[in-house]
């Protein structure tokens, strides 16, 4: 039988994943100092609820959700508040941040573990997992308790976690599936409980073969989960391409997994839901993967979230000469730093340090010779080299005509160009010119 | 302004941040190689006077590139291997027999006009290499059609007849092509010679027969396209889709007894089919980059080519039915997108 897949588009980038895929999760010691943005998720920030000069414990709430897309932020350390300020995030804004200095007692809140978790009603489980202000801890950091509440007439049958990790390096989620599956698939039982689902299934690109093995020998203690292998693909990780590929169902233009009866969760979050309605535990860490060519010693960590990305690259020995770029996240999708004085945040699955190879980026770009290669590329089926060429002349509103807004910038058709064109960044540019 | 980067400056672009190894110049010059097949077959069986008429298709190319970039302050793009493909694509459509100076003005109608005039790289509607081909038919259509018979001139054994005439062509047994003679004389008298149907299908393959200099080969043009499939350089939809077309319909319509009584091995492998079908009409810019619209336009471009070979005055039509299926190539385009994730029909 072959792997299952999605059925257009996709591109096979080296998935470098070697560096780290062998490495087990270190613990990373809470640094001196952190620095903990209130706005670590898709959404309205969070207001402050303590002040400076006050003392925190290790999981206390420091943050409050102003609305109902939104999720709450706790403190990772026990220690001092010293300051609230506003200071840069990975995507480069300034986001208002709380600055604890480390007592390195980690004295925490005490938690109270609830064994029979799974015998509770779904709104009191789905109510821990608010309080332990859990996001997509793929990246996309949307808050999960919000997922969780579909409205009535959009019924959910299907939960799938997402175990791709299609970007190429990262690695996070591969061990947490090596190291925690009972964890992970328990996270996905207490979601099948809350939504009212029989069915689960796990996605895991192949290239994670032991990760496979291990899921596939836990989920024979579990009822209504399948483990699923894929074939590996870029962007086989995006929630349209993941369902598409699992239950061969077409998520509507514009529309949300919730249409086609599905929620999808990564297994990051899936790990931190299982921990948050057992032990009321909240996300005050996550596993991050160090790696890439211009890391000393790549390592797969667990971060207390607010420490700073130098800290991270400090304890892995540092970066090689000839760094040239450092990354939040993939390298597909993630961010540029122009500095490592920006803390892990709920949504860093990945730190990576490319060295110039003459591939990471290109300053002159040539004339599209409409070689097909990203329409070929493109998983939402789109023709990327229109917009390019009409972003070039100015033509913003014409990209409507080719469905400018169901592109989810996954950036495919800029990897495949090979005139080097900024496709994707010049779709984003169109994006915001133009209105829907 | 130029900013200059401290080794310890970190470079700050957005996603994404990695890139395939192709480029536009390694697609170039990959095609180039391609074709070199081709190329030697045509020395093998036309003799060394192939490299010159090449070579000066190529040298056109690369001036008239240079030249009009130069006029135009534009930069100069020669490395990036299109105009000595272009120039490399002349070359083979050319009779061996040519005089000097029409592979040095097509090749600057084909680069300098077609190309660099539109627009340069990409912006071309036509196919350079074609319309220098059709330029130079058009304006000498004595010196364009007056075929030799291949006579092995790269001989071993007798190492100067490949040396014969390099400067000006003198002798040579003159010749019609198959298709030339389909035209004038009737399917009988392409057999003539033949004791077996099937022996001229073998000269067709290997590329014995009278024809321009890198199209008759046809197992030396399939070698080069295989390679260039495998290396997914060029997709299977438009040369598959436009030999069938000829083969279906030269079959249906190219009998004297009727319909469904014409030749379709004959006529898929004579002319410029080949050569047109894998490496002019599968040219990026002058073509759909729609797998559908691919489809089309190898449909499109094989009824012209049947049409123009059974109807119309020339014996061969592969560079008109390409050139005029290059206008619609846009509108192919436009009108058959591909489905859109999550989208349905009608919508």
């Amino acid at each position: 039988m072959g792997l299952l897949t999605f059925s257009v588009g996709g591109i096979h980038p080296n998935d470098n994943k070697l560096y780290t895929a062998n490495l087990p999760i270190e613990n990373l010691k809470a640094p001196k100092q952190l620095v903990i943005p209130l706005s670590q998720h898709a959404g309205a920030p969070c207001k402050p609820v303590v002040e400076p000069g006050q003392r925190v414990f290790m999981y206390s709430k420091i943050g409050e959700p102003t609305a109902f897309v939104s999720a709450s932020v706790h403190s990772s350390v026990s220690g001092k508040v010293i300051e609230i300020r506003n200071h840069p995030s990975s995507t480069g804004r300034m986001v208002l941040s709380v600055v604890i200095e480390n007592d390195g007692k980690d004295e925490a809140v005490e938690l109270e573990e609830d064994e029979d978790y799974i015998n509770k009603e779904p709104d009191v489980l789905k109510e821990r997992i608010k309080q332990a202000g859990i996001v997509g801890m793929g990246g996309a950091t949307f808050p999960t308790s919000v997922k969780l509440s579909p409205p009535k007439e959009k019924p959910i049958d299907s939960i799938i976690i997402n175990g791709a990790e299609c970007e190429p390096y990262l690695t996070a989620d591969h061990r947490m599936m090596v190291e925690k599956p009972i964890e992970v698939l328990e996270g996905l039982r207490v979601l099948m409980k809350v939504l009212g689902v029989a069915n689960g299934y796990v996605g895991i690109e192949n290239n994670k073969k032991d990760a496979i093995k291990y899921m596939v020998s836990a989920c024979a203690g579990f009822e209504g989960i399948k483990v699923l292998p894929l074939k590996v693909k870029y962007p086989q990780g995006a929630e349209k391409m993941l369902i598409k590929s699992i239950l061969n169902r077409e998520v509507p233009a514009g529309g949300l997994p919730m249409d086609v009866r599905v929620v999808v969760q990564n297994v990051g979050t899936a790990y931190a839901i299982y921990e948050a309605v057992r032990y009321n535990r909240p996300v005050v860490e996550r596993v991050v993967s160090v790696t890439g060519a211009g890391i000393k010693n790549p390592k797969n960590l667990k971060v207390r979230i607010g420490t700073q990305i130098k800290d991270v690259i400090d304890y892995c020995g540092g970066v090689k000469a000839g760094v040239s770029k450092v990354i939040a996240g993939g390298p597909m999708m993630g961010f540029a730093l122009y500095s490592t004085d920006i803390p892990v945040t709920k949504g860093t699955s990945g730190i990576v340090a490319l060295v110039e190879q003459g591939l990471t980026h290109y300053e002159k770009y040539r004339a599209c010779i409409r070689c097909g290669r990203c329409i070929e590329a493109c998983p939402m089926g789109l023709m990327p080299q229109m917009f390019s060429v009409y972003v070039e002349r100015g033509f913003y509103e014409d990209c409507k005509d080719y469905n400018l807004f169901d592109c989810f910038e996954c950036g495919s058709c800029t990897y495949v160009c090979p005139a080097k064109r900024p496709i994707v960044q010049q779709i984003r540019l169109a994006k915001t010119l133009v209105k829907r | 302004m130029e900013i200059k980067r401290k080794e310890s400056d970190f470079i700050v672009t957005v996603s994404p941040h990695v890139r395939s190894v192709e480029t536009v110049p390694r697609i170039m010059w990959t095609v180039v190689v391609s074709l070199l097949p081709a190329l030697l077959c045509g020395v093998y069986f036309f003799g060394l006077r192939v490299i010159f008429v090449t070579a000066l298709c190529i040298v056109g190319a690369l001036f008239s590139e240079w030249f009009v970039e130069k006029l135009a302050g534009k930069p100069i793009t020669i490395g990036d291997g299109s105009a000595f493909l272009s120039g490399l694509l002349l070359g083979l459509t050319m009779p061996v027999t040519v005089p000097f100076y029409i592979p040095l003005i097509s090749s600057f109608i084909a680069v300098g006009i077609t190309k660099q005039i539109f627009g340069g790289i990409g912006y071309n509607i036509f196919n350079p290499a074609l319309i220098g081909r059709a330029f130079a038919l058009i304006t000498w259509p004595r010196a364009m059609t007056s075929w030799v018979e291949p006579s092995k001139m790269f001989d071993l054994n007798n190492i100067g007849a490949a040396f014969s005439n390099i400067g000006m062509w003198l002798d040579g047994k003159t010749s019609a092509t198959p298709l030339g003679i389909l035209k004038l004389e009737g399917i009988a008298k392409v057999f003539e010679p033949y004791a077996a149907k099937a022996d001229l299908y073998m000269n067709l393959l290997i590329g014995q027969r009278a024809g321009s200099i890198g199209e008759t080969s046809v197992i030396a043009i399939l070698i080069g396209a295989l390679f260039l499939m495998l290396r997914r350089y060029i997709s299977w939809h438009i040369p598959v889709s436009y030999l069938a077309t000829v083969g279906l319909f030269s079959w249906i319509l190219g009998g004297k007894e009727g319909l469904f009584t014409g030749d379709a091995l004959l006529h898929v492998l004579s002319g410029g089919l080949m050569l047109g079908a894998f490496f002019m009409a599968t040219d990026y810019v002058t073509s759909p980059s729609v797998k559908k619209g691919r489809l089309v336009f190898g449909f499109g471009c094989g009824i012209l080519t049947v049409l123009i070979r059974l109807k119309a005055g020339y014996p061969e039509g592969v560079m008109f039915a390409i050139l005029i299926m290059n206008c619609f190539a846009p509108l192919i385009d436009r009108n058959l997108k591909q489905k859109v994730f999550g989208l349905r029909k009608g919508k």
